[in-house]
């Protein structure tokens, strides 16, 4: 699997990016959705990927036996999930806010609503 | 006991509104009751000071950093908080009367206390990183104090420059105060003056000492940074009284004497210090002859005053330092009445112009004799305090060279005539009889008669028996700014010698200019030199804005996609550069280990990602979107994070359904970009995409650091009693991160909650402003 | 949105997801788990009711303000912090008892629960919230 993420990783990449430059903001919300795949998947394969044990310590156990998966990445990528869903949803309430506002949510439209 | 003292004010700062509006016209004397009851309590400090017993307090903020709440109330602290406790409590009672009930009263009593507390803070604070932040907090209730009449243009202007001249010079004392911590070794004051002699060996010596000089100029009003002053006389008189004339600008003066034992004695100190203060002790005097406002005139006479402080720091005899901390309490007393009783001269004739004033002695008697007292005081008669002062600091001049002795007595004599304009013309002088004056003067309420007739009383009671000053409060605060135990016999009366004729000279001479004031302010203002840098402030601060708005301009333009485009150009050239450097030689041997359907799950994602970017249907995307973040759940699952792929598949699903939810009120997709910046994306996206996928396959193979999950792995069951180390590092050993991590979370669900539920209907769809909805809204 | 068998499923449901993320809330310390994923499994439930029977009606199920849950959580994650700092230990350090339970093991209850369950409250509460003003806007 090590030789198959990292294309999986860059065209999720290629794929948010490109997403990120349309001027249309409900575009550019879904680009955001596919970045935060793509990061903590970069996370997660870049800590080294293991088809072993959850870092779980077992019950009759006083340690955990190797091989298991390294629980580091995966305590930031679990952050990282939830705050990004906060972001999405704070996003989508100003991308709503915006276009009410603005009536547009043409961003290239938009910019001239501070002014 | 000590840390009460400053909390205390804190608290008074915050209960001030509700006493106001409880108290109403008599707020200012209950007001008062906590500045005189601490006031009492530093009096009560000063006899076991002189046994040796310095009170002092330590509790433990950051130990990594070196950061304790450590307080500590020697000699100089004490004489210090004497001042701004004792002028505090006068001054709240004077504003009492002053604002009466009209002002906003509460506002103002709050940012005094905060103020006082603030200040309080500074001269007992030990820690170094302690005392600059309360110094920084009087620099902040210096700015709103200022700036309290705030609808008027004049103010603002002049709050905002004190603030940034002050606040500024705070900075850069901080630079100052780390290094000298670094070369020093110890954050505390009282540690570190017990290691002067290495820190003045030191190479960084210099730098320590001009930056922390900087700090103390700019909050002292020492030349070049002295115009703040005379604009800050915008404020209200009671705070000009407190802060600009007793206190805060005084900080300065206590940080060079607190700092003596550390950085002083050297030579550079003598010119650097001592020269500074002389020329603003000169400076302040002559820039105040062609002035005729009361208070302009005691504002520059303050920046001479404080001038003379700074010179006798810089000098460092031990009559120097004596004189130095008689001519604080002298200056404090004499100068704070005259600046209450200029409010209320203002306050009763409506006036403080001194060529329209005159004979205002038998309206305002009261008044009248706190003044004369304290003018007496400021000239130098024998018999006041002024006097004892001054005699110490000719003395101290006379003992380092003809050059200073000279620079002190033009000082003085200016403050001769400074004294007699402000202090006794208006009352004992016959009114010019071309002006009326626009209000009929009477005498002002007894709340604003309490300061003057204490303060101008104290300056002559304290003149003919210093001695009570000189071992109780002098001789301590002595030894703390020498560095060693010294005792201190005063007298008021020293006989006849050179300094004593120097003296009298010094008060013929100032009575002399004073018979010819006018002729002398008409020439002053005529030759009215641009000196000081307000001129150049004011450019330096216009060149800023016109580079803010120019970069602005520049980089702000408003495109989003080219922001973008520049931080992800800049990324990946960064990546590139690092990679390219790294030579890319040695891969990390890859498993070949495949399952066919780890595979299946990897084309998946890639398939629904490419249907989320090209699909003309929204729904289609968002719904594509989940299927990618299920696939990438799966991973997670396959790969030992169970914990991971639980939360990643509920999320996708709560992501859905708020797309869902959101699509209602948006609008459909729209093709906008022409072809060719299409194209220029795709180039943008690919070059991207591969280059990171080039960096996890390097990335793959480093290791820079050990990794710390070990200690994680070997830690979670004996010291977090948790198996799931995972949940252990979250709620346990990063605790923290994750208690940030859920505030953020409940400030994003808040926001959505306001963006969504503000009401819109005041504003028609087009051209609204969000900001103005979203605060009137708040308010329903 | 008024599928018979989703509002029945919902009825279902509901109690289910209640039960499984309290569940996953308590074992999270030594099983997968933990208050992210319990939270999210309690909003998703009333998330369900939310869809299939309106926001009005998920809001009276749940009876307790959504923004309310997000504060009480808040505190009670920063209070298992401050209780340490009685003990004179760094904030947020875990302090732990044992309850003996005679025949039926020892119970281990500690201040990462506590802050545990402050996260379980706000995660829940927020997802909510966002929800909630989702639905009702407009």
């Amino acid at each position: 699997m090590e030789v198959v993420l990292p294309f999986v990783i860059g065209s999720l990449y290629a794929m948010a990016i490109y997403m990120l430059l349309r001027r249309s903001l409900v575009k550019l919300l879904i680009g955001l959705g596919l970045l935060s795949h793509a990061s903590n998947l970069l996370i997660f394969t870049a800590a080294g990927l293991t088809r072993s044990k959850a870092p779980v310590i077992a019950l009759t156990a006083d340690q955990l036996q190797p091989p298991h998966a390294d629980p580091l990445p995966q305590a930031l990528i679990l952050t990282a999930i939830v705050i990004s869903f906060g972001v999405t949803a704070f996003a989508l309430a100003l991308a709503y806010r915006a276009y009410r506002s603005a009536d547009t949510d043409d961003l290239d439209q938009m910019k001239s609503t501070d002014a | 006991m000590i840390i009460f003292a400053v909390l205390s004010g804190f608290g008074l700062a915050f209960l001030a509104p509700a006493i106001c509006r409880w108290a109403k016209e008599r707020s200012g004397w209950w007001l008062a009751i906590l500045p005189f009851a601490l006031t009492l309590y530093f009096f009560s400090l000063l006899p076991g000071l002189a046994e040796g017993e310095v009170q002092s307090l330590a509790l433990a903020w950051s130990k990594e950093l070196g950061l304790t709440f450590s307080f500590r109330a020697d000699g100089l602290s004490l004489a210090f908080a004497l001042l701004v406790g004792g002028v505090g409590a006068l001054v709240a009672v004077y504003a009492g009367g002053y604002f009466g009930t009209k002002a906003p009263v509460e506002r103002f009593y709050f940012w005094l206390f905060f103020f006082m507390a603030s200040m309080l803070g500074v001269v007992l604070a030990d820690n170094v990183i302690l005392l600059f932040v309360f110094w920084e907090l009087t620099s902040l209730s210096s700015f709103m104090l200022i700036g309290f009449e705030h609808d008027r243009n004049e103010a603002r202007t002049a709050a905002i420059q004190a603030l940034l001249v002050t606040a500024s010079g705070g900075l850069v004392m901080l630079a100052g105060f780390v290094l000298l911590a670094q070369i020093g070794g110890s954050w505390e004051l009282s540690s570190l003056v017990l290691r002067g002699e290495n820190v003045r060996a030191n190479p960084l010596y210099l730098a320590v000492l001009f930056l922390i000089l900087i700090g103390a100029f700019t909050k002292s009003a020492q030349f070049p940074f002295h115009f703040w002053l005379p604009n800050a006389m915008q404020a209200p008189t009671p705070v000009s009284t407190y802060l600009h004339a007793a206190t805060m600008v005084k900080a300065g003066v206590y940080l060079l004497a607190r700092l003596y034992p550390v950085l002083g004695g050297t030579p550079i100190w003598l010119w650097a210090v001592g020269g500074v203060g002389a020329a603003t002790m000169v400076l302040g005097g002559a820039l105040a002859l062609s002035q005729t406002d009361m208070k302009r005139l005691l504002a520059y006479s303050t920046i001479s005053a404080l001038g003379s402080l700074v010179m006798a720091i810089g000098i460092g005899s031990e009559t120097a330092l004596k004189a130095m901390v008689l001519f604080l309490l002298a200056h404090g007393l004499y100068k704070g009445t005259l600046f209450l009783v200029t409010g209320s001269v203002d306050h009763e004739s409506g006036t403080r112009d001194v060529r329209h004033l005159g004979g205002l002695r038998r309206a305002m008697p009261y008044t009248a004799t706190g003044s004369t007292l304290a003018a007496l005081s400021m000239a130098g008669v024998p018999l006041f305090l002024g006097f004892v002062a001054k005699e110490y600091l000719y003395e101290a001049a006379y003992k380092v060279g003809a050059l200073w002795i000279t620079l002190v007595f033009l000082g003085a004599l200016l403050n001769v005539l400074i004294a007699f304009r402000v202090g006794v013309a208006p009352f004992w002088l016959p009114a010019p009889a071309e002006s009326g004056l626009p209000k009929r003067p009477h005498e002002a309420p007894w709340s604003m008669v309490v300061g003057p007739l204490v303060l101008g009383a104290l300056s002559l009671i304290l003149g003919v028996f210093p001695q009570v000053l000189g071992s109780v409060l002098v001789a301590p605060a002595l030894s703390a700014a020498a560095g060693e135990r010294l005792e201190v016999k005063l007298a008021a009366w020293h006989g006849v010698n050179e300094i004593f004729l120097l003296s009298l000279l010094t008060l013929g001479l100032g009575i002399g200019l004073f018979a010819i004031r006018n002729d002398v302010q008409r020439i002053a203002a005529r030759l009215a030199l641009p000196w000081g840098l307000d001129t150049l402030y004011q450019r330096t601060l216009d060149g800023l804005f016109a580079l803010a708005s120019l970069q602005t301009r520049v980089l702000q333009h408003g495109y989003l996609r080219y922001y973008l485009i520049t931080i992800i150009v800049a990324v990946v050239g960064i990546t590139a550069g690092g990679l390219f450097r790294w030579g890319g030689g040695s891969l990390p041997h890859l498993s070949l280990d495949l399952r066919f359907y780890e595979l299946g799950i990897a084309i998946i994602i890639v398939l629904a990602g490419g249907v989320a970017v090209l699909s003309r249907s929204r729904l289609g995307a968002v719904a594509a979107l989940g299927v990618a973040g299920y696939g990438v759940a799966s991973i997670y699952l396959l790969f030992g994070a169970p914990d991971l792929a639980m939360t990643q598949f509920l999320i996708e699903s709560l992501t859905v359904v708020l797309f869902v939810l959101a699509f209602y009120h948006l609008p459909n997709f729209a093709q906008l970009t022409p072809k060719r910046e299409r194209m220029r994306d795709v180039v943008i996206a690919l070059i991207t995409g591969g280059l990171m996928t080039t960096f996890v396959f390097v990335a793959g193979g480093i290791q820079i650091h050990p990794s710390i999950s070990q200690f994680f792995v070997e830690n979670s069951l004996p010291l977090a009693h948790g198996r799931n180390i995972v949940n252990v590092i979250l709620v346990d050993f990063r605790g923290l991160d994750t208690l940030g991590e859920i505030t953020v979370l409940g400030i994003a669900g808040i926001g959505v909650f306001a963006l969504l539920k503000l009401r819109m209907d005041q504003h028609p769809a087009k051209g609204g402003r969000p900001a103005q909805a979203g605060t009137k809204g708040g308010k329903e | 949105m008024t599928s018979l068998i989703l509002r029945t499923m919902v009825r279902l449901l509901l109690p289910l997801l209640l039960m499984f993320s309290v569940f996953l809330l308590l074992r999270g310390h030594n099983e997968p788990g933990g208050g992210f994923v319990g939270g999210l499994m309690a909003a998703t439930g009333f998330a369900l009711v939310s869809i299939a029977f309106g926001s009005t009606t998920a809001r009276q199920v749940l009876r307790i303000d959504p923004l309310f849950l997000i504060g009480v959580g808040l505190l009670l994650a920063l209070s298992s912090g401050l209780v340490t700092l009685w003990l004179n230990q760094p904030f947020l350090t875990g302090i732990w008892y044992k309850l003996s339970l005679g025949t039926f093991g020892k119970l281990e209850l500690g201040t990462p629960l506590l802050f545990d369950i402050g996260v379980y409250l706000t995660v829940w509460g927020v997802t909510l919230t966002i929800i909630f003003a989702l639905e009702e806007v407009g």
